[in-house]
């Protein structure tokens, strides 16, 4: 346990908190020395150890698959291009049979989101005091910080920020492909005109806002469930790492255990999100 | 747990992120897989035209075969039967040379069977004119005539 003198619930809860800086209405542009402190900076904060790993391994994800791009040839691959090419195709397959369009931004799109959300939820393997605890390290050596008030959360997709910044940037190409191929006016009539449609104008006027709210709602779910599923998996199986980590002695054997069981949902999280953005973009896509 | 500018970083990285596996991580990759693709099938299409060429290579080749046994085949054949011709007319040729030489040693023996004869005949009346000669030179002397018709017994 980071920090024996915690009980059991401070631990749980400084695992669970962010390092977050921001502006803070007494202290001005800090880092928040508590979860209340963090809270209090409202919107203006940013987590930095959620936007340095998730970042970090974005750039581990583009330099290993880059290099390997660089020295692709169509000869005998070597053992990176092949794991390369073996990643491209899967994704390049996927992207295939479900989106029929045209676009050259689908596949590389799914290939990254793929990778990405893999590499950020793979930290979650590394046990949970790991990398805190040397955080807490360099905090004391370096900053001449507080200990308790070192936060440090390593798997990005557990902090709701992270999963909702991606699906609102998926929910941004939706709109804009729909827009893209059936033009402003044929959105709005895809978001007011179904499901309810009625021959005379008069009755149509009623059933508008109707099919407004539905719709809206239809839309609106696809962000915040693919952002919220992915968030739910990894915090849920975070938290039973670090409730596993509280137990003492007895912890290894279950960690094992359920880290086993965590490496199937890890891949299967990031498929998920991968698969469901091309369904969503390819019904974006598609007319009626 | 607080919603806050991460959302807005996060966004804009993976969006950053996005672009620089389309600009340049995937392009390269798909271009040397398609280029793969395609020098495998120009390969196995070259096998395939190989083993076109090949098969019908032996089909020439065993036709040239067959045609060429048949053509042994067949020389053989004439040249059994002109042996055989070649040996009937050794045999017959050897047949009627020596019938011919059987018929003239034939006629050779008789012609000297002849001739013997007429020289026995003409000996034998030689001898006989001789005896008679003889026999009337000496008619009384008996004791000499028994000699004399001896010795011509013995002269025959």
């Amino acid at each position: 346990m980071a920090g024996s003198n915690l009980t059991t619930t401070e631990y749980i809860q400084h695992h669970l908190q962010n390092l977050t800086f921001g502006h803070h209405p007494d202290n001005g542009w800090s880092i928040a020395h508590s979860a209340t402190e963090a809270a209090d900076m409202g919107f203006w904060a940013i987590h930095l150890d959620t936007m340095g790993w998730s970042i970090g391994l974005g750039i581990l994800f583009l330099w290993i698959f880059r290099k390997a791009a660089k020295t692709a040839t169509t000869g005998v691959p070597s053992g990176l291009q092949n794991f390369v090419e073996l990643m491209v195709e899967f994704v390049d397959n996927s992207v295939k049979e479900t989106f029929h369009g045209k676009s050259r931004l689908i596949a590389p799109l799914s290939l990254t989101i793929f990778c990405w959300i893999f590499l950020m939820n793979l930290m979650d393997l590394v046990p949970v005091d790991f990398l805190p605890m040397l955080a807490q390290k360099i905090g004391v050596l370096v900053f001449n910080a507080d200990p308790a008030h070192v936060y440090f959360k390593v798997v990005s997709t557990t902090d709701v920020n992270a999963t909702l910044g991606m699906s609102l940037a998926v929910f941004a190409l939706i709109i804009f492909y729909a827009i893209r191929t059936k033009g402003v006016s044929g959105f709005i009539g895809e978001l007011t005109l179904h499901p309810f449609n009625a021959p005379s104008k008069i009755a149509m006027i009623f059933l508008i806002p109707v099919n407004l709210l539905l719709e809206l709602v239809t839309l609106l779910a696809k962000p915040v469930s693919l952002a919220l599923r992915l968030f739910g998996n990894l915090y849920a199986g975070e938290l039973i790492f670090i409730l596993i980590a509280a137990i003492g002695l007895w912890q290894l054997p279950l960690h094992f255990a359920w880290a086993v069981f965590h490496l199937l949902i890890i891949t299967l999280q990031a498929f998920i999100f991968m698969m469901l953005t091309i369904v969503y973009l390819s019904m974006a896509t598609e007319e009626h | 747990m607080n919603l806050n500018l991460t959302l807005i970083g996060q966004a804009i990285a993976f969006a950053v992120f996005v672009w620089f596996c389309m600009k340049y991580v995937w392009p390269p990759v798909m271009q040397a897989l398609q280029e793969r693709q395609k020098k495998i099938a120009d390969g196995l299409d070259a096998a395939s035209r190989a083993n076109r060429d090949l098969e019908m290579a032996q089909e020439q080749a065993d036709e040239t075969l067959r045609e060429s046994k048949g053509q042994a085949a067949e020389i053989l054949e004439q040249a059994h039967k002109r042996s055989n011709q070649m040996v009937e007319e050794a045999r017959d040729n050897a047949r009627q040379e020596g019938e011919r030489m059987i018929a003239n040693a034939r006629t050779e023996i008789e012609q000297e069977i002849n001739r013997a004869k007429e020289e026995l005949r003409a000996q034998v009346a030689r001898l006989a004119i001789e005896g008679a000669e003889r026999i009337l030179e000496s008619s009384i002397d008996e004791k000499k005539h028994r000699e004399l018709v001896d010795k011509l017994a013995t002269e025959l």
